[in-house]
């Protein structure tokens, strides 16, 4: 694996020695691991073979390939407190904003919380994401040069969501890009933190992305994950959550763009008294696969989990959800509710669904329901008959299935800034023509 | 305004109707009666245009334009409207918001400007008080969880709100409890105009109590046996259709002899 031996050679200077230790066991880990392949039960509907045949280089600058309008459209400037941005994984602070900011609130690169304050970072960072049978979070473990670090001192409450914005480019050859984000909220403290990942020119290119989230006791994080990569790029983005006593989660996850697609989202309640809700939305056109892999682990008792997953395929998209939840021995009095349905728009686009529960209590309320259904012929003519065009009618439809999803999202100014994006990607996924 | 002649339709290897001709001309209300089966939705439906309808032979002229030739979106633009015998379900789909989403793809056909949350609320609230519907309706998904009669007095709605030129009523009636029934048939008594026809499909007298036609046309396997007045209702509630399809098979006997 010479690209990590290239990796290396990119980490500045005077990274803590205990970084360099878990990056070389992340190292080795990845490599005994290998590319997962589709014998292996967790990427049985995914193959991975484009990523593991492809070269990528370690992006060192893909600025120059960026126009300034580029960004636009994915800027949340105006909502957020903070918007950091990076081209390539790399921080670019010129790019970037964050306003006058709490007292205990530090939103910064990743990189230079490492090398100027890295004991603030050492509890937490690559515990809360194990790698050891993960093969791309061993690699992002071992490559990771950038990242966000978030961190929101005990009972700071913090309004405006915080935005990280991953941008890529193809700097002349497939770049990769192994990005990775730790947020860390304190007891009683609460944060939305908003991570787009977006690939403006449509390049090639590889983004395997890792973020661990902490909650502590009665924190309260909303974490939104906004996948609009290039059409042509792959990504691969694992979350790791875990949640103390009483702490609230909600996870948001929209994926719009990539030519393959792996979302991961592990959450483990590990206090009592959590509440945790995973919502997600996926758009697959084209010859697209878009994966979205859960794990909510039930591990203390008294806490209640909520999962709605849907998905719009159109042409010869494939999806696969796995949605996986736990229950411990322990976790009595679990209530847990999992809910996927996919709208399929055309003959030729297919999903793989399944619903897996892992129940070892036995005072527990656990339901899960999974629809796959085409559009209802019915309720287009009915639209038609009042005046609205053939288009107009699926838009409509379309929009009303990916509603019961975004109507979710708490953040007013959010859920409307994703529904204009919603609209705007519809037409593209639900053509006739 | 509408001039059926020697239409034929087909749903897949079944003719259902076999030669209709109809003229209804502007500020004129048709009824169509017949019993279950004989094809009085299936002409209602072929009006709005249903894919699932062939027409083999004949044709529809709408304000001299060939109505078969245009999509449903058109008819409704150019002001045919029907109300629905089973309004469909739209789960997701607020009632308010495609409403003036389907009022304002009409006005901006039309030529007027579109309206804004304000003066469309102005526009609905003295139709829904019409027809003593609850406020809620507006916000809720289409049809999802309305009561039968809900659901029918929807349709009415609408259509008070898209003022069309032709009204297609499909058996409006049914699943109305009589309170119901003359609410909503007041509601359309209302919109009687000169400039305005109304078609009202239904298998009953009942409703031609309340929405009383200038003519009444019955439909027995696809084809008209009888036309006439208002009368004509009256009579057929007094002795059934039976009466007319023995007669038809009487005539067509003598014809033959």
């Amino acid at each position: 694996m010479e690209e990590l031996a290239r990796a290396d050679a990119a980490w500045p200077a005077g990274a803590p020695a205990w970084l360099k230790r878990t990056r070389e066991d992340a190292s080795g880990r990845f490599q005994s691991l290998g590319f997962p392949t589709t014998d292996d039960e967790e990427w049985r509907f995914t193959s991975v073979a484009p990523i593991a045949e492809a070269r990528f280089a370690v992006a060192i600058n893909g600025r120059a390939a960026l126009g300034s309008a580029d960004l636009v459209p994915f800027r949340l400037t105006d909502l957020a407190s903070a918007e950091l941005v990076f081209v390539n994984g790399r921080y670019a602070a010129d790019l970037s904003s964050v306003r006058p900011l709490p007292r205990g609130v530090r939103i910064e690169s990743l990189a230079s919380a490492l090398a100027t304050h890295a004991g603030e970072v050492e509890p937490y960072l690559t515990r809360v994401a194990a790698f050891e049978r993960q093969p791309f979070t061993a690699l992002n473990s071992a490559l990771f040069a950038d990242g966000a670090f978030v961190h929101v001192a005990a009972t700071v409450a913090l309004d405006a969501p915080i935005h990280v914005l991953f941008v890529s480019t193809a700097d002349g050859a497939p770049t990769m890009a192994h990005p990775r984000v730790l947020v860390v909220a304190g007891e009683g403290s609460q944060a939305s933190i908003v991570e787009s990942y977006v690939g403006p020119r449509g390049d090639r290119y590889f983004t395997n992305a890792v973020t661990e989230v902490v909650v502590s006791e009665n924190a309260s994080v909303d974490h939104y994950k906004l996948q609009h990569e290039s059409l042509n790029a792959y990504h691969i983005g694992a979350m790791h959550v875990t949640g103390r006593r009483n702490a609230r989660f909600q996870s948001h996850s929209v994926s719009f763009g990539g030519a393959l697609v792996r979302n991961d989202v592990n959450a483990v309640l590990d206090g009592e008294g959590i509440d945790c809700t995973l919502n997600g939305l996926y758009l697959g056109g084209g010859r697209r696969l878009v994966d979205n892999h859960t794990i909510i682990d039930h591990a203390k008792p008294h806490c209640s989990s909520r999962e709605v997953y849907k998905g719009i395929l159109a042409d010869h998209a494939r999806a696969v959800f796995n949605g996986k939840i736990i229950v411990r021995p322990d976790a009595q009095k679990t209530d847990a509710k999992q809910t996927n349905k996919a709208l399929l728009l055309s003959e030729d686009a297919q999903i793989n669904t399944k619903p897996q529960l892992e129940i070892f209590a036995n005072d527990v309320k656990c339901t899960h329901g999974a629809a796959v259904g085409q559009m209802d012929d019915d309720a287009i003519f009915y639209l038609r008959t009042r005046g609205l065009s053939l288009d107009e009618a699926r838009n409509l439809l379309v929009h009303a299935f990916a509603g019961e999803v975004l109507n979710r999202i708490p953040a007013e100014a959010l859920r409307q800034r994703l529904e204009a994006m919603l609209l705007r990607q519809l037409p593209n996924a639900t053509s006739t023509r | 305004m509408l001039t059926i002649t020697n239409l034929h339709v087909r749903a897949g290897n079944r003719e259902i109707l076999r030669g209709i001709n109809l003229s209804i001309d502007a500020g004129e209300v048709h009824a169509i009666m017949g019993p279950n089966g004989s094809g009085k939705s299936t002409l209602a439906r072929v009006l709005a245009g249903h894919p699932e309808y062939e027409v083999t032979e004949g044709k529809v002229l709408y304000d001299g334009q060939d109505l078969l030739a245009m999509d449903p979106e058109s008819r409704a633009r150019a002001g045919v409207f029907m109300a629905f015998q089973y309004p469909v379900e739209i789960p997701g789909v607020n009632n308010g918001y495609f409403l003036k989403a389907a009022l304002n793809a009409l006005r901006k056909h039309r030529g007027l400007e579109e309206l804004d949350a304000m003066e469309f609320m102005a526009l609905v609230r003295a139709r829904m008080q019409m027809l003593d519907m609850d406020e809620t309706l507006l916000t809720r998904p289409v049809n999802e969880g309305f009561s039968g009669g809900e659901k029918k007095r929807n349709e009415i709605f609408q259509m008070a709100v898209l003022e069309p030129r032709l009204a297609i009523l499909d058996e409006t009636d049914s699943g109305l409890d009589i309170d119901a029934l003359k609410i909503v048939a007041a509601g359309v008594s209302a919109m009687r105009t000169s400039e305005r026809a109304i078609l009202v499909v239904t298998h009953y007298q009942r409703l031609l109590n309340y929405i009383v036609p200038d003519f009444v046309h019955v439909l027995t396997d696809g084809r008209f046996v009888r036309s006439g007045g208002k009368e004509l209702a009256l009579e057929l509630e007094e002795k059934g259709y039976g009466w007319l399809e023995a007669d038809e098979v009487a005539g067509a006997a003598a014809a033959k002899a």
